[in-house]
């Protein structure tokens, strides 16, 4: 596990700032709540006749008037949109920037397994997703009950589990990526999250797009579906796991048979 | 016992060559020279050895282990130090040593604390504040604090300064001294006929030469400077002739009788008779398609 602790500590300043920066954001929107209640019985209205815009947040299925609703909006767009980026980013880079900063010779010359290196750094990458999604899971239960809100713990619960999803699917797909990139990897792993995020702002706006739900992992984070259905559509979820797991299938086929240059 | 052994090790990027049949032996025990220009295919040849490349054909064993079914049994016991490598430069310089032992899962603390004192390296300083040839003494000592039993080094002096290029060659002798193999990559051919016994040198991928550095140096021209007047033009065998105020100099290969009768014509003060060096061989394997001097 030598491997995993270097690469933790190398990653320690980005993961604190991402982590910090999602979970201020979060809280910041949570206590704006109690202030927004009072005046959303017309502002639910506003939001709910904006057209296109409505359903591309899923604005005309859920009432913002509720803290449910305005945290499943809310959510979606802070936590979904920065925990993709931090996902896509750090699998993005994780096996790339040996070659990008040229230390691929001196890590690679030691006698460790190409396997073990991919394993490792995989690994390192679960590592931070997971322990991101626990703090930020805390911060937004501890902010809401700081606001004196009951908190919908089935729904938060479901909302957190699905981003956590997400961000291990993407997490999945860019690993496979960095696989085979040498040079920067910033630029891909922002790409794709984008893309993502707004495939399914169009999956929701245009009913012929709807079978783009089942390729981003954004369509099985719905929060209107969630919060609806009471739970994430199972079949998404298994598209998206498959995907993922292709990913790092991918990084192992490509990276133990890589020329290293 | 042969150290490094290649069998028509190939390596192609693509449709561009990296190196073609390479044969190449290392026995044990030997300062092993590995001469040729930017773009001949050192480089190649020690990525492909330690497994950071694959060969397209051909193999290559190590210690008598192939170096891609059993590599990493190979690198264990390898000491490698890359032209520029560089580190993580977040990391502070002992860090970076407990992280390349750890990976080895040796404890390498006594002798990298020696090897840093002989060196004159901080341990205690973060890699990214160091000087490019500071740098080069932590990849220095990743590469000795194990003990290798070999040492493959790709143009290790750059960098440094003369007096610790003296220190490392008198660490690299000791080593070799101590029963390592030292495998030493370079175009700088005065420091490889200093401190090898062998030498191969590489041409467009191939070797095109492999002896001891003796048996290379020996040839039948002797590199003759002449200070004086002589009249040379009736002298058969004469190369590579370079004229100065009051001197001319040559590589002679011809009739010894007939160089000491026209010399003993002319007016001469000073003269000087001694085996072309290793430069001069090496320009001639490349500039005359690998026939002896």
């Amino acid at each position: 596990m030598t491997l995993v602790k270097h690469e933790l500590r190398q990653s320690k300043v980005s993961f604190l700032i991402w982590t910090a920066s999602i979970g201020f954001l979060l809280a910041v929107c949570v206590f704006l709540f109690p202030e927004m209640k009072g005046q959303m019985d017309g502002v639910s209205d506003v939001f709910a006749s904006m057209g296109s815009f409505t359903e591309a947040f899923g604005m005309d299925r859920l009432n913002f008037g509720t803290l449910t609703g305005f945290y499943a909006i809310e959510c979606g767009n802070v936590l979904g949109l920065g925990g993709a980026f931090f996902a896509a980013l750090c699998a993005a880079g994780i096996l790339s920037k040996e070659e990008k900063d040229k230390t691929a010779e001196f890590l690679l010359t030691h006698p460790v397994s190409r396997q073990r290196i991919i394993t490792e750094k995989l690994i390192a990458v679960f590592i931070q997703i997971t322990a991101m999604s626990m703090i930020i899971y805390a911060l937004a239960v501890g902010s809401i009950a700081a606001i004196g809100e009951e908190i919908p713990w089935k729904e938060v619960s479901l909302l957190h589990l699905s981003f956590y999803l997400l961000q291990l699917e993407l997490a999945g797909i860019c690993f496979g990526i960095s696989a085979f990139l040498r040079k920067g990897s910033t630029g891909i792993g922002l790409g794709i999250a984008v893309t993502m995020y707004f495939l399914n702002l169009i999956a929701n706006i245009a009913d012929v797009a709807d079978f783009l739900k089942y390729i981003t992992p954004f369509g099985y984070c719905e929060g209107a579906d969630i919060v609806a259905n009471g739970k994430m559509d199972g079949i998404m979820v298994a598209i998206g796991a498959t995907i993922g797991i292709g990913g790092i299938l991918i990084a192992y086929l490509k990276y133990t048979k890589k020329d290293i240059h | 016992m042969e150290i490094i052994k290649t069998t028509r090790l190939t390596k192609y990027y693509g449709k561009s060559r990296g190196i073609e049949d390479l044969d190449l032996t290392v026995n044990s025990g030997e300062f092993f020279g590995f001469i040729g220009p930017n773009g001949a295919g050192k480089s190649t040849t020690i990525r492909t050895l330690l497994g950071l490349i694959a060969p397209t054909s051909g193999s290559a064993t190590v210690f008598g282990k192939d170096i891609t079914k059993e590599k990493e049994a190979v690198l264990q016991n390898i000491g490698y130090l890359p032209s520029e490598g560089l580190f993580y430069g977040e990391m502070k310089v002992k860090d970076a040593l407990k992280l390349s032992a750890d990976l080895r899962k040796k404890d390498c603390t006594a002798e990298a604390k020696m090897l840093c004192e002989r060196l004159q390296l901080e341990p205690s300083r973060k890699i990214d504040d160091l000087s490019f040839g500071n740098r080069k003494k932590v990849a220095i000592v990743c590469a000795l604090q194990h003990n290798p039993d070999l040492l493959v080094l790709d143009e290790p002096t750059g960098g440094l300064d003369p007096l610790m290029q003296k220190e490392f060659f008198d660490i690299l002798r000791e080593r070799n001294h101590a029963g390592a193999t030292i495998f030493l990559s370079g175009h700088i051919l005065s420091e490889i006929q200093r401190n090898c016994t062998h030498a191969a040198i590489i041409r467009d991928g191939k070797i095109i030469a492999c002896d001891s550095v003796e048996a290379l140096s020996k040839t039948n021209a002797k590199r003759v400077t002449v200070h004086g007047t002589v009249d040379l033009t009736h002298l058969n065998g004469i190369r590579d002739r370079k004229e100065a105020k009051d001197a001319v100099s040559f590589l002679y290969s011809g009739d010894m009788g007939s160089l000491l009768h026209t010399l003993s014509s002319g007016q001469i003060n000073d003269i000087t008779v001694k085996e072309p060096d290793l430069e001069e061989i090496f320009l001639h394997y490349y500039e005359k398609d690998g026939e002896t001097v």
